[in-house]
């Protein structure tokens, strides 16, 4: 094989892998190099500034990390099992094709195609304690909560917005999963006289089984990566009852200004999504093949 | 069948597209609302009879176009326009370089692409301040830089896809023609690819149009974009709930369009990791 020939391929992934290496990989190294050192913003890194690891164990000994870490617990959780549970169980009740399902469907779609900035407006005026609609139509029954002022209730408004924008997406992919599954074995099971419980449980759900997976997978990703929606809701108030760990980690590189410090909670964030995703890696990806 | 099963049949399906039709409205109220404030002039608003139907007016829009936010949509849409561009034409020949040559660094590209498509950009935003300052690429060329990075992954992912289905018998009939590899991606493949260039370029486009978290700390006032831009609505004094959904209608527009024109797409990019496999 000619040089020429055997260069082709790198001409071709050369320019991709440059931009990744600039713009994911070098800034992961980064972070890992910053978490070691006391910077401020805007200040070059200097040996002198050198801590070691003592910078993470003073993030991890930090109590408002703890309780910001608990609350990203508790939330994902919350939100991915009822997600999980409202999506799975809608999509097998209401599988059978339907006229119009095409136009249904990319309503269902919209939540999560809107910037999520947005979205953090929408529910911060739907729950809004004077203006918004909840409240609203709640002054029929003469209540008036003040929603996003309370931790309970604070906590409870961004989980009712997660769930609004993302259990169509374990329909959708729940849907597609079951119009995709082998019909036979649902017939044979019908034929043996299974009810249609039994057949949900006992042949669907387990057919099914791989692409939940992937799905929940997807979904915990995704709700430890995401600020925006509580950064525009309530940002991370009343106290820190809202206040997700990847928001914690933005906030304190404006307030604290420290970027050392910044950067050690956000190698605590990387381990964690990395782990999943290397989880979820295992699982699917049409690379699945070339990765082995 | 008898008549009895036939009319239950035709209860079931009714029930069916009933309760399809309750959760669309239970997706699409919230944006709605944010719509109807956007039309409606502060008086209106604090009257919460709750009312969809009031005369609309478009003051909201007019003040909010009068600011700064001119700039910022101009900001965002050659920010978003540029990195899906390039995104896609880099993307592709990564991808293309993965399905059809074999090459010792396809597998770390694999692991590596993989791995890094779900990094979280709070963890990128402060060392990537800390590379591309220094560099003087802050600012809308980082930026840009940035959201080609980010959106990489799942695009190749996506087009490898695509190109794995395209059979290799018409690579071979035009080599044998005389037609070298780069001639033969733009002109063979990369048309035979517009499905999936379709579905990467929404996604794609989405992710640089709704972008914070980077813009926020990458992007001064002069190349402020969107989405930052509309966080700004929210002052101390107290929020001007009409031009903030006037501003926000505006930013969810792109993205609500692109869903009803490419639909296909767009569900087909959704299912592309768990369905297929």
């Amino acid at each position: 094989m000619s040089l020429q020939r055997r260069l082709t391929p790198y001409v071709f992934a050369a320019p991709a892998v440059a931009i990744m290496v600039i713009g994911l990989f070098y800034p992961v190294v980064e972070a890992l190099r910053l978490s070691f050192y006391e910077v401020r913003l805007g200040e070059p890194i200097s040996p002198q500034a050198f801590r070691g690891l003592t910078i993470f164990l003073e993030a991890v000994q930090d109590p408002s990390v703890r309780d910001s870490m608990a609350v990203t617990l508790e939330f994902s959780v919350i939100v991915v099992t009822l997600e999980m549970v409202l999506g799975v169980g809608l999509a097998l009740v209401l599988e059978a094709p339907i006229r119009g399902m095409t136009v249904l469907r990319t309503l269902f779609v919209l939540p999560m195609m809107i910037a999520p900035i947005c979205v953090g407006l929408i529910w911060r005026y739907m729950f809004d304690v004077n203006v918004g609609p909840i409240n609203g139509w709640l002054s029929i029954l003469d209540l008036k909560p003040a929603w996003l002022a309370e931790p309970g209730l604070a906590f409870f408004a961004i989980c009712v917005t997660d769930i609004w924008q993302f259990t169509p997406f374990v329909f959708v992919l729940a849907l597609a999963g079951l119009q995709g599954l082998d019909r036979s074995a649902i017939e044979a099971a019908r034929i043996d006289g299974a009810s249609a419980w039994q057949t949900i449980v006992y042949v669907k759900l387990p057919l099914l089984a791989p692409i939940l997976m992937i799905t929940l997978l997807m979904r915990v990703i995704d709700a430890l990566r995401g600020l925006e929606v509580v950064y525009a809701m309530t940002n991370g108030g009343p106290g820190l009852s809202t206040e997700l760990f990847s928001l914690h980690i933005y906030k304190s590189a404006f307030v604290t200004q420290r970027m050392g410090y910044s950067a050690a909670l956000s190698v605590c964030l990387l381990i964690v999504t990395t782990a999943l995703s290397a989880l979820l890696l295992t699982r699917t990806s049409p690379l699945r093949r070339l990765a082995r | 069948m008898t008549v009895t099963s036939l009319s239950q049949d035709r209860i079931a399906h009714t029930g069916r597209f009933s309760a399809l039709l309750i959760l669309a409205c239970l997706s699409i109220l919230p944006i709605l609302v944010m719509l109807s404030t956007s039309l409606k002039t502060q008086r209106q608003i604090f009257n919460s009879d709750s009312s969809f139907f009031i005369v609309p007016t478009f003051e909201n829009y007019r003040n909010v176009l009068e600011g700064r936010f001119l700039g910022y949509l101009t900001n965002s849409v050659l920010v978003s326009i540029v990195s899906t561009l390039v995104t896609l034409v880099l993307g592709t020949m990564c991808a293309y370089a993965m399905s059809r040559f074999s090459f010792a660094a396809r597998s770390p590209i694999a692991v590596g692409t993989l791995l890094l498509r779900t990094i979280p950009p709070a963890v990128l935003a402060i060392p990537l301040y800390f590379i591309l300052t220094p560099l003087r690429l802050e600012g809308l060329t980082g930026l840009t830089i940035s959201y080609v990075a980010l959106n990489l992954p799942f695009t190749i992912w996506l087009l490898y896809g695509f190109i794995e289905q395209i059979p290799t018998e018409l690579e071979e009939a035009a080599t044998i023609d005389g037609c070298g590899p780069y001639r033969l991606f733009f002109t063979l493949i990369l048309p035979l690819l517009k499905p999936g260039l379709a579905a990467a370029a929404i996604f794609t486009f989405r992710i640089a149009w709704n972008e914070l978290v980077l813009a926020s700390i990458l992007t001064n006032r002069a190349s402020r974009t969107l989405p930052f831009g509309v966080y700004l609505f929210i002052t101390d004094v107290g929020i001007d709930w009409g031009q903030l959904m006037a501003a926000g209608t505006l930013v969810a527009l792109p993205p609500l369009i692109f869903t009803f024109v490419a639909a296909r797409q767009i569900i087909m990019g959704l299912t592309a990791g768990a369905v297929k496999g």
